[in-house]
């Protein structure tokens, strides 16, 4: 793939980093804030992979949004040192879960490796893309047309969502 | 210039989708558990990114989309149940959930 390889390994290198630093950290806020530089990178990779409606989005949604309500949710619990205990299980249990993952990690890259990448099937290449009028345009022409109904459904989802959440955090009258 | 093989990007992919796993099965705290489920949609988002363009298809960008939505969905409601949680037991330590246990 036509990417940099320079750009794509240090964004590689700092996504695992902070990542292992998301699951291994006790405190939940520093969990967070290693979370917010992980989404950055995936913003990167995707505007380096030609995506670059989603990789606004990634930026708006994920580094934006949602982890606002996850620091806020922190905040607001304010939990106490002691209840923040970091890891289940025994030893046994943790080295058998990062056993189990290494495992199948090794077992997914492996397939990866082994197996030939797919032949193009579809007719977006790049210059196409770019002739239509660009990665947005194509996107949304998409949306509004082939992809119309999923699109509906979604704010149907979200309007279940916002009722929900308000429903499940709202203080029980009594 | 050095090329980036296919294979490689996807094998990113798959790490920080088992570290993700990893941190649901290891962590207590339901914050940082639902933060790990977070890790492991942004890596199959990745990959389907990756797809999108190593086949010049846009279905896998739209799924990348969609997906997105349903996150955002997602934790805002998972959050809503951590605080009802927070409320019942005083506590975000999975382990002291066990009102059916009893």
């Amino acid at each position: 793939m036509d990417i940099s390889p320079v750009f794509f390994y240090s964004f590689a290198a700092v996504a695992i980093a902070f990542s292992g630093m998301v699951v291994l950290k006790k405190s939940p806020i520093a969990s967070a804030l290693s979370l917010v530089i992980v989404f950055f990178c995936f913003g990167g990779l995707y505007a380096m992979l030609d995506a670059h409606l989603v990789a606004a989005l990634q930026i708006l949604v994920y580094a934006g949004a949602i982890m606002v309500l996850f620091i806020f949710v922190i905040m607001l619990l304010n939990i106490d040192a002691p209840s923040l205990d970091t890891m289940r299980a025994g030893r046994l249990g943790r080295f058998m879960i990062i056993a189990l993952s290494i495992g199948l990690l090794s077992l997914f890259i492996w397939a990866f490796k082994e197996t030939t990448p797919p032949a193009s099937v579809g007719a977006f290449t790049p210059q196409r893309i770019q002739e239509a009028g660009g990665n947005t345009r194509v996107l949304s022409e998409l949306l509004f047309s082939e992809y119309i109904l999923p699109f509906e459904l979604t704010s149907v989802l979200l309007l279940g969502a916002i009722v929900g959440a308000v429903a499940i955090a709202k203080r029980r009258s009594t | 210039m050095m090329r980036i093989e296919p294979w490689v990007v996807l094998a990113f992919c798959s790490t920080i989708f088992f570290i993700g796993f990893a941190g649901v099965l290891m962590r207590r705290n339901i914050i940082v558990i639902l933060m790990s489920i977070e890790l492991m949609l942004n890596a199959v988002n990745l990959t389907f990114v990756t797809y999108s363009k190593l086949l010049n298809h846009m279905g896998g960008q739209m799924a990348v989309f969609f997906i997105i939505t349903v996150a955002a969905a997602e934790s805002a409601i998972g959050l809503g149940l951590v605080i009802a949680m927070f409320r019942t037991l005083r506590s975000v330590d999975t382990d002291q959930i066990k009102l059916l246990r009893e």
